[in-house]
């Protein structure tokens, strides 16, 4: 009804302005610029300085502006096997944990959306609330349970279960571990986002109509929670791919995942252009499903 | 029908365990006289006594605390009024790059952030001189364009179900624009706003790896020590700084239920 | 627009006090001219012409996507109209913004203010007129007094029951003392029960304040029972007003004809046209309708008419071969509708049409004298042949 209607509140042109130019301004210049030059540098040459890389528009010796491209740094990462290793695991640990924490979370997101209804919201705040409380204690936490004299293989062997400390931290499994345990919420929200809105009438019909309990879950439930299974998948998986803290501190190292290449590669061997090249390849490797992802928030914004 | 289905109950039971244990053992931790894990010895505050006489734990936890508190205002304001843009301003042109680098940044890998944003300031100090010197600013700046996102996301679906009628109730009723934001819009998305801010200030407390980046020699905040003393081994002292960020927030928890519950007999309407 | 031969005015003795709509010198107090609002391909409101005079309470009938709303947000000052004056007491309020308007309206959702009081929320636009402390609780009470919520002053709107929050909101729109109240299917959220107790109330509280009201409504009988006169809208255009009397007996078209009630609808050619009536022979079978009202259009040309169910009389025919007559049809009876204080039977034509006739209850009846495929006989008076200009 209320289309174009001119009287609604952020209709005067001043403060249309205002509202919309501040956050646009900030976010051209503080998300979408520096991207930009994420992928100048990724083609400039390594050079020793302060910073450390070369400028791609130079001027020769005749005066002429030239510009230099340096493939050199995505060549790299195509040709040296380490890279490529980095980001096919990252994809496999990243989906195998989306994987994982929607096999953990949608029992728990159908149990709190079948809950009464007085009591779903504190069981929905009993998820969130680890969020609240700092990620890398959580992670030490993890460090203190699967370490050789840790609290899981003391309990083991006091048990008499094993007669030495099982090798359970620096371990893939620890990985998964961490990663579940610091994204859950994230998939729990959405999952249970669309399974709150599920009308239960439509159980009773699939059931009125002959199908039982686990049939109707497969052939109604499932179908129709497919949103939700989406967008938490994403919310696990795409920042799950660039994850740094996690593999670094319960991974060993083995486990080299992309977000780690990317920060040794910056930090200790102080190569500015291959982090930047492997900051796009981390990007192209994930705008199929972050463009995904958005075009689910869109609809959502506008239902 | 949870009485049918008894292994629901079970898996959410199991689903909180997971996420509890550990947390629980933090806070016994804290509380045990041995440094190691595996042996109580004997209640004890020493590890808090240790943590309070850390000089630079605690300087680096004012710090933080000082920049979440900076950036989780600047990101209300941006996050806010991106929000308003996206829920009320209706086609615009530019509206669908807008709408992605609203939404970007509650999925994009924090290493592309932390190293994007640590070039371009870079960048801007080789043209225009500034910054100078990496430090609180640049982090700050950095952790306000982050949080923006959640905080416009959050302001933006309380928007979509806020019923404009209200408003034009209001207006209808001889109140001017800006009466009738004042004496409407702002007293019913509040609860949302504020919920906004403690993400943001959450958020910029926690974080890591953009930190890492944009930060300059004279800025280390709480998460970059706690990291560094975690690569050298567990310490008890750092269970003891778990165990009081965990009550801090269960604290305002409480709070936030209380004022929550005001608010939404309030909006239920 | 009236027909010559009038119908029954609604009101005693239709003085000229009562319908200043009849009467061509009286002042209208709300004068629409032209008025037009277009979203994108689609408008919305077409070129409205309405006049509305002061202490009506004037019902805006339609079906969804007709245009009522958007008339309704035009005269609130939430729509800007693309062409068009609003004259309201001498004052142009096209310009003007919702918030300087002597308009009030009560929303359909009503709008209350969750985070204020009742007392806040009926108070909130004497506050904005920038009246004491004082006044404005005097005024508060006295706007409880009226709708008869005294002693709800400190409740907030979600403790408050449907038919209560109602009340609330006419208060808080009438509180202001309007020029014009306008409102917005304002019985539309009630349980049935409470309507019809709360329609009457409405129009008390009309009566008693003084005040114009128009009223957007979807509900025919909502319209016809509160309303002085109604505009029966349709694709953004006004198909008809007048009294509910006028356009119930006296449609205009076959849409407002089949909107209000049920009709029965034949096409034909008018054979005679005069002062003392009509006559129309059917195109569709052998069948004349009479009418002694004055047809629209001259001899020979193509019209519609229209037959009330109620006014019709259903009689068991001789035989099914009895040929149709001057307002005299023959058919069988193919379908029966039990309502309780009528039965309606649809009755089936040789051509394969269907005439829908209905007959009161006026005695205790278990068998119904007549049943299904039994041969009938429908006929009915002159009178109540309606030939429609459209």
């Amino acid at each position: 009804m209320n289309g174009g209607g001119g009287a609604s509140i952020a209709s005067g042109r001043l403060a249309r302005l205002v509202v919309l130019a501040l956050p646009y301004l900030w976010l051209l210049l503080f998300f979408l610029l520096p991207f930009l030059i994420v992928a100048k540098i990724a083609l400039s040459e390594i050079a020793v300085g302060i910073p450390p890389y070369a400028p791609i528009l130079r001027w020769t010796e005749e005066n002429v502006l030239t510009v230099v491209l340096n493939f050199g740094s995505f060549a790299t990462l195509l040709e040296d096997g380490f890279y490529l290793d980095a980001y096919l695991r990252s994809l496999r640990v990243a989906g195998i944990s989306a994987l994982l924490c929607l096999l953990v979370g949608y029992p728990m997101a159908y149990a709190i959306a079948r809950a009464p209804e007085h009591r779903r919201n504190l069981l929905l705040l009993l998820v969130v609330l680890p969020f609240w409380t700092s990620f890398l204690l959580r992670v030490m936490a993890w460090i203190g349970i699967l370490q050789d004299q840790g609290v899981l293989n003391a309990l083991l062997l006091s048990l008499g279960l094993i007669s030495e400390p099982l090798r359970l931290l620096y371990t893939e499994g620890a990985v998964y571990v961490g990663i579940v345990y610091c994204y859950l919420p994230f998939m729990v929200l959405p999952l249970y986002a669309t399974l709150a809105k599920l009308d239960p009438v439509l159980l009773e019909a699939a059931a009125d109509l002959g199908a039982r309990p686990f049939r109707a879950f497969l052939t109604v439930t499932l179908p129709l929670s497919m949103p939700g299974i989406l967008a938490g998948c994403m919310l696990v998986f795409i920042p799950a791919v660039g994850e740094f803290v996690i593999p670094e501190l319960l991974g060993g190292p083995a486990a080299q995942l992309a977000g780690r290449v990317l920060w040794v590669e910056f930090f200790q061997n102080r190569d500015w252009p291959m982090a930047s090249a492997l900051a796009v390849a981390l990007l192209v490797l994930l705008v199929v499903p972050i463009a995904a992802f958005q075009r689910h928030a869109a609809r959502r914004g506008r239902a | 029908m949870s009485r049918r289905l008894p292994w629901l109950g079970l898996a959410l039971g199991a689903g909180y365990a997971f996420l509890y244990l550990p947390i629980a053992l933090l806070v016994l931790l804290s509380f045990n006289d041995s440094r190691l894990v595996t042996s109580w010895t004997g209640f004890s505050f020493r590890w808090y006594t240790a943590l309070w006489n850390n000089d630079q734990l605690v300087g680096a936890a004012i710090l933080s605390l000082r920049i979440a508190a900076v950036s989780a205002t600047g990101a209300l304001v941006l996050g806010t009024l991106a929000g308003f843009a996206l829920a009320r301003l209706g086609a615009f042109r530019g509206r669908t790059l807008f709408g992605a680098m609203v939404a970007s940044p509650l999925v994009m890998p924090e290493v592309i952030t932390g190293l994007s944003l640590l070039l371009l300031f870079v960048a801007l100090a080789a043209v225009t001189g500034w910054p100078g010197e990496r430090g609180v600013t640049t982090i700050t700046i950095a952790h306000i364009t982050f949080a923006t996102a959640y905080v416009a996301v959050v302001v933006q679906s309380r928007l979509a179900d806020f019923d404009e009628s209200l408003e034009e109730a209001a207006m209808d009723l001889g109140a001017r624009p800006w009466t009738v934001f004042a004496t409407i819009t702002l007293p019913l998305i509040a609860p949302a706003l504020a919920s906004g801010w403690l993400l943001a200030f959450t958020l910029s407390l926690d974080d890591l790896v953009i930190a890492s980046f944009t930060s300059g020699p004279g800025a280390t905040t709480l998460p970059m020590v706690v990291f560094s003393a975690m690569r050298l081994g567990l310490t008890p002292e750092l269970f003891a700084l778990a165990t009081i960020i965990i009550a801090m927030v269960s604290v305002c928890l409480v709070l936030a239920l209380r004022l929550g519950r005001v608010a939404s007999a309030a909006a239920r309407v | 627009m009236p027909p010559g031969n009038g119908p029954a005015p609604r009101g005693p003795g239709g003085q000229k006090g009562t319908e200043p709509w009849r009467d061509p010198e009286a002042e209208p107090y709300l004068r629409l001219r032209g008025l037009t609002r277009r979203f994108g391909e689609v408008t919305a409101v077409a070129d409205i012409d309405l006049d509305i005079y002061r202490g009506e309470l004037f019902a805006l009938l339609g079906g969804s996507g007709s245009g009522k709303s958007t008339l309704l947000r035009m005269l609130a000052g939430f729509e800007r109209p693309d062409a068009g004056t609003i004259t309201l007491d001498g004052q142009d309020l096209a310009a003007m913004p919702p918030y300087e308007r002597p308009v009030n309206m009560m929303f359909q959702s009503y709008a209350l203010f969750p985070h204020m009081t009742v007392a806040q929320n009926i108070g909130y636009g004497l506050k904005q007129e920038g009246l004491g402390r004082s006044e404005i609780a005097a005024r508060v009470a006295e706007a409880l007094e009226l709708v008869q919520l005294k002693g709800l002053d400190a409740r907030r709107p979600h403790a408050l029951s449907g038919g209560q929050r109602q009340r609330v909101a006419l208060a808080r729109s009438l509180v202001k003392r309007p020029k014009l109240l306008l409102l917005d299917e304002p019985l539309g959220a009630l349980d049935k029960s409470l309507r019809e107790a709360t329609q009457f109330e409405l129009v008390n509280i009309q009566e008693r304040t003084g005040t114009t009201f128009i009223m957007v409504t979807h509900d025919q009988e909502e319209a016809m029972t509160m309303a002085t006169r109604i505009a029966v809208m349709t694709d953004g255009r006004l198909a008809q007003v007048g009294t509910p009397a006028e356009v119930y007996e006296y449609p205009t078209s076959r849409f407002v004809a089949s909107f209000l009630g049920t009709a029965n609808i034949f096409e034909g050619l008018v054979k005679r046209a005069d002062a003392t009536g009509a006559l129309v022979e059917s195109t569709a079978f052998d069948a004349w309708f009479e009418s002694d009202s004055d047809p629209p259009k001259p001899e020979g040309g193509r019209v519609f008419v229209a037959v009330r169910p109620e006014k019709m009389r259903i009689e068991t025919a001789a035989a099914e071969t009895q040929p149709h007559g001057a307002n005299r049809l023959s058919g069988t009876v193919r379908d029966i509708a039990y309502y309780g204080d009528f039965v309606m039977y649809v009755v089936a034509l040789p051509d394969g049409s269907v005439v829908r006739v209905s007959r009161p209850t006026e005695t205790r009846i278990t068998e119904l004298p007549i049943t299904w495929n039994d041969p009938v006989t429908v006929t009915w008076p002159s009178f109540a042949t309606v030939v429609l200009a459209q």
